[in-house]
């Protein structure tokens, strides 16, 4: 929108915001603010969030709960991870949460208030020691506390890898059950958010999903946030906590109010159909439900089954091979690198159990097999629009 | 500084126990630079001292607070290395009084029979591996002092090990049976039968299962302690790894962490002379691993790693210390591997039978 210089000094805020619109992000389809093609695109648009409180009492698995009655608050994810961190802290005295970061709020602001209200000496930094972090955290469960630890970008996890590979994981098994780190809960941002490059973007699931002994999750919106990572926190494994980044504050629901898990390993059917299985998690979902929309508007009469895997190790393979069975055709989605991805241990595990019944070959939709870039993220990623494509591939096989 | 000036200059801080942690903080430093000004007497120079001007000798910035300036161009080195402490002479003579461990006979026989089982324990036991009836065996030969350590601690103290703490396990009451349990790999052995020999781990004895990865111990170690200080139950860790596990990062996060957060931590280092066949002048360059504990804000001591009442004696020190102020300590214990590293090595590749 061009605004005369004359005018410029007076413009108003609607025009300085328009004007503002962040120029340097690659703009990740997920926060797209222009609908596409007439439709609206993206997080803010998503029919999945449950945004008004008929939305969550609707919801059968909430309901399964009890919880889908229960007050509610509008709240975004990263305030729901609080709301979980808070809720565990309450409930366990053992319970202790830090990091790099940590005591004033967190950079992205999970932590915010905890340090006041539960002290210093359960919510606290630690120096810049990723490595020194999973160990002091496997330390701490070892003796049966509940270390709750936070890593500041997934990232930066790789440093503490032996440790989670080689400590954690095993901790139980090695010494025959007499120790063991369940008590352990590793939290980390991950996933594209549009200018993160390399080092602030990546998704890496899979490296963790390829060891017995860990559970790795990621949550798709702020309920299922606060359920998993009160879940995790709880679970008797250690566990590796993925929170998408980006829908930090894009991601907005009623959450309710209460202490409540959802089940872990257990995939969630977002929307049925009977012609492809179309599977992804975090992230993901949302780019997911708008190549959905494109197909089944292009070709009326076809209809899309949408799962999240909310945990991917270990994933539910029941609920894809059941869907599979229905529908014949699967197409899996992530934003980590094609290549060695966990689309490909889903693909090779489908393929195994439904290969009678499969009408095409498993679509990947994933990144480009190179490192995450900064002002070509828009072709690295599996958007909507590649996404569509996989689907139709698969459709007219 | 106004602390009302604070919630513009850091947003977050807005609760007040933060803000009070926040004020004290600001007033200690204050007062460091306050005490920091120089008295000027002399006239001449009293000129350039206007009252808006006055030189600080003390370095401001949060990083080394009690530096000072210096005008003089030099790289610091060391210079000094840190002394080892002795009780005894060769011939197991107390030299000074003061340093009588103050045991009784049956406690002293029963460290001294327990030294004797370990060492004839892994004679047969790397026997038994030349015979073929254990797949992999490691022994203590030189380093059976380190009773020593394990004598000075309470029972309920949270040992991490390595691999060559055997005599840690006997003092505790590990029994020959468990030992041989485990290089067995029977089914009466702890660990299930899922780890190579003297990978021993015991819950019952609060000794944590030896893991194959070196140093990962090191931070672990001090999380468990911060764990025992939440507890209040005035219980330690005790950490032991070699000098060659000390240059792993492992060890740098461990010490920094159990420093900064203030962890019960006992950190005992067995520097035996050699990693397999890396001697220890390949390993490091500095004075050796005491001179790091310095570097971390971490008291430290050297101590003789054959002679068991030095090793017993600041063992029982610094547990006190780390039992009461809630800080961890750095033992390095010098000593010497005579036996070959493991029964897969054979040391004679590296070294001279005379040494």
């Amino acid at each position: 929108m061009v605004t005369p210089l004359a005018c410029q000094h007076r413009a108003p805020a609607r025009q300085i915001a328009r004007l503002a619109k962040r120029l340097y992000s690659s703009a990740a389809e997920i926060n797209s603010f222009e609908p596409v093609r007439g439709m609206d695109l993206g997080v803010a648009h998503s029919k999945l969030l449950l945004r008004s409180v008929a939305s969550v009492q609707a919801s059968s698995e909430l309901q399964s709960l009890g919880v889908a009655d229960s007050d509610t608050k509008k709240m975004n994810m990263c305030q729901a991870i609080n709301d979980a961190m808070r809720h565990a802290l309450s409930a366990d005295n053992t319970s202790v949460v830090f990091g790099e970061d940590v005591a004033f709020g967190g950079v992205f602001r999970c932590s915010v208030g905890l340090a006041d209200e539960f002290g210093r000496e359960r919510i606290f930094n630690t120096p810049l020691t990723e490595q020194g972090i999973a160990g002091f955290a496997i330390g701490m469960a070892a003796m049966g506390h509940t270390a709750i630890a936070e890593i500041q970008f997934a990232d930066y996890i790789f440093p503490a890898f032996d440790q989670i590979v080689n400590e954690a994981a095993k901790y139980r098994y090695r010494s025959g059950n007499q120790f063991n780190v369940g008590g352990l809960t590793i939290r980390t941002p991950c996933s594209a958010v549009g200018h993160g490059a390399l080092y602030h973007s990546q998704s890496p699931e899979a490296f963790f999903a390829h060891v017995p002994g860990l559970k790795v999750i990621m949550p798709r919106s702020p309920i299922q946030a606060k359920g998993l990572l009160l879940a995790a926190i709880r679970d008797p494994n250690p566990t590796i906590f993925f929170e998408p980044k980006i829908l930090y504050r894009s991601a907005v629901e009623q959450v309710p109010v209460d202490d409540y898990m959802l089940p872990l390993s257990k995939a969630e059917i977002l929307k049925p159909g009977k012609d492809v299985t179309v599977v992804g998690y975090g992230s993901q979902i949302y780019a997911l439900e708008n190549a959905i929309q494109m197909i089944e508007r292009d070709m009326p009469g076809v209809t899309c089954e949408l799962i999240d895997l909310r945990t991917i190790l270990p994933y539910d393979a029941e609920t894809v091979i059941n869907s599979v069975n229905k529908t014949g055709r699967l197409v899996v989605a992530h934003e980590a690198p094609r290549t060695q991805g966990f689309a490909a241990e889903l693909a090779a595990e489908i393929q195994e159990r439904c290969f009678l019944r499969l009408e095409s070959p498993v679509q990947r939709v994933c990144g480009l097999f190179v490192p995450h870039p900064l002002v070509f993220e828009r072709f690295y990623m599996p958007c909507a629009v590649r996404t569509y494509e996989a689907i139709k591939n698969s459709l007219s096989y | 500084m106004n602390p009302s000036a604070l919630p513009r200059i850091l947003p977050g801080l807005r609760g007040s126990r933060a803000l009070r942690w926040t004020h004290t903080r600001l007033g200690q430093l204050q007062r460091t630079f306050d005490k920091a000004l120089p008295q000027t007497h002399c006239p001449l120079t009293a000129a350039f001292y206007t009252s808006s001007y006055v030189p600080r000798k003390k370095v401001m910035f949060p990083g080394a607070l009690d530096s000072e300036y210096t005008h003089e161009l030099r790289f610091a080195s060391n210079v000094e290395s840190i002394p080892t402490y002795q009780v005894m002479d060769t011939d197991g003579k107390v030299l000074d009084a003061a340093n009588d461990p103050q045991v009784t006979e049956e406690e002293a026989r029963k460290i001294y029979k327990n030294m004797h089982v370990l060492n004839v324990m892994d004679q047969i036991m790397y026997e038994a591996q030349r015979q073929g009836r254990i797949s992999f065996y490691m022994t203590n030969f030189g380093e059976e002092a380190l009773i020593g350590s394990a004598a000075a601690l309470d029972p309920r103290d949270q040992v991490f090990g390595q691999y060559r703490e055997a005599g840690v396990l006997l003092q505790r009451g590990f029994t020959i049976q468990q030992f041989m349990d485990q290089c067995y790999s029977n089914e009466k052995d702890l660990g299930k039968g899922r780890q190579m020999p003297i990978h021993y781990g015991t819950k019952e004895l609060h000794f944590q299962t030896i893991s194959s990865p070196l140093a990962t111990q090191i931070p672990q170690a001090a999380g468990a302690a911060y764990a025992m200080r939440r507890e209040g139950k005035k219980l330690c860790a005790m950490c032991y790894f070699g000098e060659g596990a000390a240059s792993e990062g492992d060890f740098h996060a461990g010490l920094n962490m159990a420093a900064t957060i203030g962890c019960p931590v006992i950190f005992f280092c067995r520097n035996n002379g050699y990693s397999i066949s890396t001697p220890s002048i390949e390993q490091y360059r500095g004075d050796g691993i005491a001179s790091r504990g310095i570097g971390y804000g971490i008291d430290t001591i050297r101590v003789d790693g054959n002679d068991i009442w030095a090793i017993y004696a600041a063992t029982k020190a610094a547990r006190k210390i780390a039992v009461e102020q809630n800080k961890p300590i750095l033992i390095e214990a010098m000593t010497y591997r005579i036996s070959h590293h493991s029964t897969s090595d054979d040391s004679s590749a590296y070294r001279s039978k005379k040494e």
